[in-house]
């Protein structure tokens, strides 16, 4: 059987790039080693009736352009929106931000008047930043490294859009990049809680505090997401993030896709630089003009192909790429709501992320075991309670819990996973009943997801949740290498589609949408040079 | 002072925003919490609880009731059977439209009827001058409540509460107790999805409103405001009085009138040539069906939503879409060499959250309102008119299988 494209791996970004390639009138397959699609983004009925988000859990940077393309609405996607943010402090303080700017801005109050103000003047400034930015998240990168008039042209143009940007929006944009949240939050702000609420979207799934000067970019994606053109606001998929790419599964398959699950490929066929097909792990081989890994970039250069038969400097950068697994997953089934004393008998601290990690201190402390080796004594802990938007997610009168936790290094410096486990579900209990006195009551069951889990089961190198960190060296024009960022390989036919690619991590589509693009530009230029 | 609704003692105390407007002179809320998108969501995904009961409400019975209502109805009423709900409307001897309202059969030789604006009166007037006798028409406006319970889960929440309901059709109705309280039960609403509304006697109501709301906790269960049923009706492609028709009863000039063709309702009509029915209007809508005479039609429109994007970015601002919901009249114009070839106008406009799309209801001749015939609508981006290109769609929107499928008692 010949296809015009095979797709290796049905995360969303591999169910993204075969539908746009599908929809082109390739003839398309979609190859998932594990049982189901989705990758990182799934949701498991561990329990009866309720709904585990196993990996990731909540959304936001899904381009809307794919949405609208992929007619993603037909097949089933709906996002319900988070309705609130809640920062539960000691003593009973908390911060608890809701849908309304005013009722906001007095919340804050309760802490600092002038951080209430400064609130609003930093959130526009990063829109219009988000907004700025947006079109470089929409589009295949410049290569730096060639010298091809088109690519140099390229280079000066997007140099000049940023260049010619408002200054305001290019200062930020520069301490974004090269600087830490924990800088820019001081800058604007004095209360504890506002400031590690916010800084959590710096830390997230990386290998760094707030205080690093890798946190801003970090941060910077993260409120590059849309809800309804609103920058910065997630939600909650219906059924989770698996009923997301299960959404992604439909659309492919009616674009005219064939998505095969329970096919995990062994390597890739290549002859004379070109691309030829791939051999699946039961030894079969299926024979494809275009392969594109939707894997990461160390699986695409140095387990699919053979890493000889590339450069030295695209070896040596991929060598060098840094993954870093830093997060866990605790998910908890429950048999009723958390309770913040302070604010008993309320559902709705529970119905957005829930952020544990009350001072920028505590996120420090938490960092400082990372760096000796060791998962955080007190961890700062991001918390969805999805059921209470999403009651499909449990049985009724039920809850199901998603607990995002950092750090937990890949590497431990004593001891294995395997016997950490267990320790770490504890501790998660232990700091959660801290803020939610008689947690450890509530749990009916849990599930503990080590880096070392989801190494094993999403094949993410370390675990590390975006398929390489998302520090400045590691993105843009180098992500996932200098030159090799804009879908291609060195062998031709073969792309990457990866969140190791441009723009990176999170349930954003976008590398899978810009390789298809790649691809089919290069299929248009070789037909022009045919004819 | 505004009247309050039987339900309004414990709709204060859920009305977090404190905002109220009125409702035919009764105190409702827009919106319970800050967002109405997460209210319009509760109907989508959960279950969401609104009180109607500012409606007219009306009890129509007797051995008369029948003819009567065949003769004063635009629609056909013997279409609807016992324990049956019909979507209706009422015109004048000219055709055009009164007024739309819900009307239930309940029983033999009795019906109730909701009404958005009085017509006791009126009513009163035709069964006289019908020489209808065998008739009595009671106005329970005051001593009636109504909730409708909407979502995917609004049978769960009735099935919790012992009511029998399951095998209800879509638009049935029934007699029936709720915790021991007489209520009428129809499968009906005003969001397009899965939907129940459920009438009370007013000293039943905050008992009513306790139960239901118990029962619907494990669900989510969220009050909705008026906001966030007026989003979702959109999407249902469902007309409101005073936002996309007006009553021809205080119309001044035709131009303000329309009749049930223009308002795309001519479906009501399709067995008019084999019913012998003498209702007020015939004559007239029998004419403009035959001669094609009627002015305009009311369709559908969805915004083409990469040049509603490109409008906004190209002027530097992002596209306003979150809980974007108005009712100000949008100018349409004929694509094609003649700049602002003006053909019609939009009336109610939503970005829709769902569909991720702006969709509209519009007013168009007849040879623009076509599906999928592309025309211009004219929209303010930073208070200049722009024009962006949308498309005649068909209605509903989003139309959910769970909102007319057969469900069984399991
Ligand atoms: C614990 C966790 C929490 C997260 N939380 C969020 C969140 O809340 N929101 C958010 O936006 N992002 C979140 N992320 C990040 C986001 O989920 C990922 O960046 C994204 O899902 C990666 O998608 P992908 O398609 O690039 O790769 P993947 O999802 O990793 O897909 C790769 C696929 O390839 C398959 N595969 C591997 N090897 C082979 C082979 N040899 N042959 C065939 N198939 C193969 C894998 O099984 C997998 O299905 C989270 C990630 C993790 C791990």
């Amino acid at each position: 059987m010949k296809y015009d494209a095979i797709v290796i791996g049905g995360g969303h970004n591999g169910l993204v790039n075969g539908a746009y390639l599908a929809k082109s009138g390739l003839k398309t397959l979609i190859l998932e080693r594990r049982p189901m699609v989705g990758g990182a983004a799934i949701t498991e009925e561990l329990l009866p009736g309720y709904q585990f988000t196993t990996f990731s859990y909540a959304i936001s940077l899904i381009r809307p352009d794919i949405v609208q393309d992929l007619q993603l609405v037909k097949h089933g996607m709906m996002v319900l929106p988070m309705s609130s943010t809640f920062q539960p402090g000691y003593d009973g303080e908390y911060l608890l931000l809701g849908a309304d700017k005013d009722h906001n801005f007095h919340e804050i109050c309760r802490h600092s008047r002038e951080d209430a103000e400064s609130y609003r003047d930093l959130s526009h400034l990063f829109d219009r930043v988000c907004f700025a930015l947006k079109p470089l998240l929409d589009a295949i990168p410049p290569n730096a490294l060639s010298d091809r008039p088109e690519d140099v042209a390229h280079c000066t143009e997007v140099r000049n859009y940023l260049q010619n940007l408002p200054a305001d929006v290019q200062g930020l944009i520069d301490r974004l990049w090269n600087g830490s949240a924990a800088d820019i939050l001081n800058d604007y702000f004095e209360c504890e809680l506002l400031k590690s609420n916010i800084a959590s979207s710096a830390i997230i799934g990386s290998m760094i505090s707030p205080s690093d000067k890798k946190s801003g970019i970090v941060w910077l994606l993260h409120k590059m997401g849309e809800y309804d053109g609103v920058f910065g606001d997630w939600g909650f998929h219906k059924g989770g993030n698996g009923g997301f790419t299960q959404v992604l599964a439909r659309a492919a398959q009616a674009w005219g896709a064939t998505v095969m699950t329970g096919h995990g490929v062994e390597r890739v066929i290549y002859d004379s630089g070109k691309v030829e097909g791939v051999v699946l792990d039961n030894g079969q081989e299926l024979r494809a003009d275009i392969v594109v890994s939707a894997l990461d970039p160390k699986r695409t250069f140095t387990q699919l192909v053979d890493a000889k038969d590339l450069p030295v400097d695209l070896n040596q950068a991929i060598t060098q790429f840094k993954f870093q697994g830093s997060a866990s997953k605790v998910n908890f089934a429950l048999n009723g709501l958390p309770r913040f004393p302070a604010l008993s008998g309320r559902a709705d601290p529970f119905t957005g992320f829930v952020n544990v990690g009350p001072s920028m201190q505590y996120l420090e402390d938490a960092f400082a075991d990372a760096k000796a080796g060791r998962f955080s004594r007190k961890p700062f802990v991001d918390c969805c309670v999805q059921s209470t938007v999403d009651p499909d997610m449990s049985p009724p009168g039920k809850h199901v819990m998603s607990c995002f936790v950092m750090y937990t290094p890949y590497h431990l410096a004593d001891g294995a996973w395997a016997t950490e486990r267990e320790k770490l579900g504890d501790t998660v209990e232990n700091t959660l009943n801290e803020f939610f006195p008689g947690f450890p009551g509530l749990v009916e069951h849990r599930e503990i997801v080590t880096p070392l889990d989801i190494e094993n089961v999403t094949g993410l190198t370390e675990g590390n949740i975006f398929m390489g960190e998302l520090f400045s060296e590691q993105m843009f024009l180098n992500r996932p290498a200098p030159g090799w960022n804009q879908y291609r390989t060195p062998i031709e036919g073969y792309y990457q589609c990866g969140s190791g690619t441009h723009p990176g991590g999170c349930v954003m589509g976008a590398p899978g949408k810009l390789a298809a693009r790649q691809v089919l530009n290069d299929r248009q230029q070789k037909e022009i040079s045919k004819n | 002072m505004p009247q309050t609704t039987p339900f309004h003692d414990r709709l204060i105390a859920l009305n977090q925003t404190g905002i109220w407007k009125h409702w035919s002179g009764y105190l409702v809320a827009p919106r319970y919490q800050y967002s109405e998108t997460d209210e319009y969501y509760a109907i989508r995904n959960a279950v969401a609880l609104l009180d109607t009961s500012p409606l007219f409400k009306y009890v129509i019975q007797g051995e008369d009731a029948q003819p009567f209502l065949e003769k004063v109805l635009a629609r056909d009423i013997n279409e609807c059977q016992i324990n049956e709900a019909q979507y209706t409307c009422w015109c004048n001897e000219e055709g055009f439209v009164l007024q739309d309202g819900v009307i239930l059969h309940v029983d033999k030789n009795e019906y109730w009827l909701t009404a958005a604006e009085p017509t006791l009166k009126y009513f009163r007037k035709q069964a006289e001058a019908g020489a209808f006798s065998k008739l009595e028409i009671e106005d329970i406006s005051e001593a009636y409540g109504i909730l409708a319970l909407q979502g995917p889960h609004a049978l769960d929440v009735l099935q919790a509460l012992d009511v029998e309901v399951a095998n209800m059709p879509y638009f049935g109705v029934t007699r029936t107790h709720l915790k021991g309280m007489p209520v009428v039960l129809s499968r009906t609403g005003f969001t397009g999805d899965l939907g129940y509304e459920i009438w009370t006697a007013a000293g039943d109501a905050l008992s009513l409103w306790d139960s239901v709301m118990a029962a619907g906790q494990n669900y989510n269960i969220t009050p909705m405001g008026t906001t966030a049923l007026k989003m979702a009706r959109v999407e249902a492609g469902l007309l409101l009085l005073d936002v996309d028709f007006s009553s021809a009863r205080f119309a001044w000039v035709d131009a303000q009138r329309e009749t049930p063709c223009e308002l795309g309702w001519s479906w009501m009509f399709r067995r008019l040539a084999k019913d012998e029915r003498n209702f007020i209007g015939r004559n007239a809508i029998e004419t403009q069906l035959k001669n094609k005479t009627q002015r305009w039609t009311t369709v559908g429109l969805e915004i083409d939503w990469h040049d509603y994007e490109r409008v906004h970015l190209e002027a530097g601002i992002m596209p306003p879409k979150h809980g974007v919901y108005c009712e100000s009249t949008m100018s349409i114009y004929r694509r094609g060499d003649v700049e602002w070839d003006y053909v019609g106008y939009a009336t109610s406009f939503l970005y829709s959250s769902l569909l991720r799309r702006p969709i509209a209801i519009a007013k168009l001749p007849l040879d623009l309102a076509k599906s999928g015939t592309q025309v211009d609508l004219e929209i303010p981006v930073i208070k200049k008119p722009k024009n962006v290109l949308a498309r005649v769609a068909r209605v509903p929107f989003f139309n959910p299988a769970r909102k007319t499928s057969r469900f069984v008692n399991d």
